[in-house]
């Protein structure tokens, strides 16, 4: 196991942290995680092993039963629904659906997360194609999702999340529909984002990409962390 | 400037949403459209039928005949203590004189009779004509007026009198109660519409709070779109209102029936009174109806 010396350099802290569902499921049972900043973080484990619980709880889609859960200073376990929103923009969140707007073009898309900030136009304009080059679709701006390939897709979706400079990246599968040569493409800018010193989080079950970046992995078996590598591979971990 | 800025921001998206989610928007407006089309026409029977019970209760009044052996002052007295009675809104005195001067009028052989009698010697007797505030409460008022002293006799049509209050009362009661629920139904009737058409839109407010927008930024937008449904929902109404009632007036020359019961209100300002009325319904409803369909998807 991992030892941590609780330093200042914490981004998240989650303590005795549980959840259990409204059918009696035991999704988490007494975790305890801490992230560093400017970190990369794999979290691997099984289907059901409660991967999507404990993201889901880092950008407070979820609440735990028991536990505190600290996110550069914010008490996310204690935060209010209306609060919300104070969380979540200071970070990015990419799914393995996308989750994109049909009607906007990846323009639009990326700038809607900017908008609701009210930065003016000129701001949001340079901002937004500094991101679009960076993952690389400068030259789709006025495109629209369903012309688009998955992995573009994918990399609207991460332009989207890292376009207001987020202090934590979480990934939820995000190359769960992709090939693995677009997914090795979507790792590249995901890695030069941490670079840049967004701290990620992503979940996976793509066993080459762990074993290709050499970075932390967290493993989770019902509930619980059960191995936790500063270095790890997949056949180590699992 | 930020403010200024947001402002503009929902405006033009609330804006941009409703020719985005064209079909759907048009579903809500149509839907406001024939409801509140069902609202005007019920504003104009229930105004108009308002106005003529108005009309027969401000006819209708009381006759006090006073004794023929009541005096002068006696006469006056009488007077004074009917106009410090409740409900009283007009106390109108007629004298005997009055009464044969008119009788002359009805007819020649009428006239020979009265021209027959002396200043002194007028088989008729004087009166007070009074008229009420509230009409229901006109008995009771006759009632307290026949305990004076001199009253020979108090009238007031009480077998057909209660009759059409009764019947008025009915119908006024219905128009109001109708329109009342016309509106609640088509409160309900848009929120559902709306609810419906925002359901659609459940992935927008997702990523909306995903990236960090506030519940207050995130209804603001969706309520003002609710208010360009309602607004764009009551133009043809208004547009009915106007033009219909103006020629509906015009085509029956302001009368339903041919007595004056039957006059209809003026179609000057009661359309312009109604077309705001109609807007506001309008605006409210759509407003109303989004807030309800948005803060279901922003609780967790």
């Amino acid at each position: 196991m991992r030892i941590w010396d609780g330093g200042v350099m914490d981004l998240i802290r989650m303590t005795n942290v549980q959840k259990t569902y409204k059918t009696g499921t035991v999704a988490l049972y007494d975790v305890d995680l801490t992230i560093s900043k400017g970190e990369f973080v794999f979290v691997i484990g099984a289907s059901g092993s409660g991967k999507s619980t404990l993201i889901k709880m880092l950008y407070r889609e979820e609440k735990p039963d028991k536990g505190s859960i600290m996110i550069g200073g914010i008490n996310v376990a204690k935060l209010k629904n209306r609060k919300v929103y104070i969380l979540r923009r200071k970070l990015g969140v990419v799914f393995q659906d996308f989750k994109l707007l049909p009607r906007l073009t990846v323009y639009e898309n990326v700038a809607f997360a900017m908008e609701v900030f009210n930065f003016d136009k000129r701001k949001i304009h340079q901002r937004v194609m500094e991101v679009l080059e960076l993952v690389g679709l400068k030259g789709k701006v006025r495109q629209y999702p369903d012309q688009l390939s998955g992995g573009e897709q994918q990399r609207v979706v991460i332009a989207r999340a890292i376009v207001n400079n987020p202090k934590l990246l979480i990934c939820d599968e995000p190359t769960g529909n992709l090939d693995p040569d677009t997914s090795m493409g979507i790792m590249k800018v995901l890695e030069d984002i941490n670079k840049m010193g967004t701290t990620i989080i992503m979940t996976t079950h793509n066993r080459d990409i762990v074993n290709k970046m050499q970075k932390r992995v967290v493993v989770l078996n019902e509930g619980k962390i059960v191995k936790d590598y500063e270095r790890g591979k997949y056949y180590e971990a699992v | 400037m930020r403010l200024f800025r947001s402002i503009n921001r929902y405006f033009r998206d609330a804006f941009k949403s409703v020719i985005r989610n064209f079909s759907l928007s048009l579903a809500s407006i149509s839907c406001i459209t024939i409801t509140l089309i069902v609202v005007a026409i019920s504003i104009v029977l229930s105004y108009n039928v308002e106005k003529m019970t108005q009309h027969v209760s401000s006819n209708i009044s009381i006759v006090v005949f006073l004794n023929s052996e009541t005096k002068d002052t006696d006469v006056l007295k009488i007077g004074e203590d009917i106009k410090k009675l409740d409900n009283i809104s007009e106390v109108t005195f007629k004298s005997k004189k009055e009464y044969a001067e008119e009788t002359k009028k009805l007819d020649e052989r009428f006239s020979l009779i009265v021209d027959s009698w002396t200043d002194d010697k007028i088989p008729l007797l004087d009166s007070y004509e009074v008229k009420v505030v509230d009409i229901d409460l006109i008995g009771k008022t006759a009632d307290e007026i026949k305990k004076f002293d001199y009253i020979s006799s108090v009238n007031y049509g009480e077998e057909y009198i209660e009759s059409v209050i009764t019947i008025f009362g009915v119908i006024e009661k219905v128009c109001i109660g109708g329109v009342i629920a016309l509106v609640l139904v088509t409160a309900f009737l848009i929120a559902n519409t709306i609810k419906l058409a925002i359901f659609s839109r459940k992935t927008e407010i997702e990523i909306m709070r995903l990236v960090g927008a506030s519940n207050m930024a995130i209804k603001v937008p969706f309520i003002i779109e609710g208010s360009f449904i309602g607004f764009f929902g009551s133009i043809i109404p208004i547009v009915l209102m106007v033009y219909g009632y103006n020629s509906l007036y015009n085509f029956l020359g302001g009368q339903l029936f041919s007595s004056s019961l039957g006059k209809l209100v003026e179609p000057y300002p009661f359309i312009w009174y109604s077309s705001g009325l109609l807007l506001f319904i309008g605006l409210l409803v759509g407003m109303f109806g989004s807030y309800r369909a948005v803060r279901k998807y922003l609780k967790i």
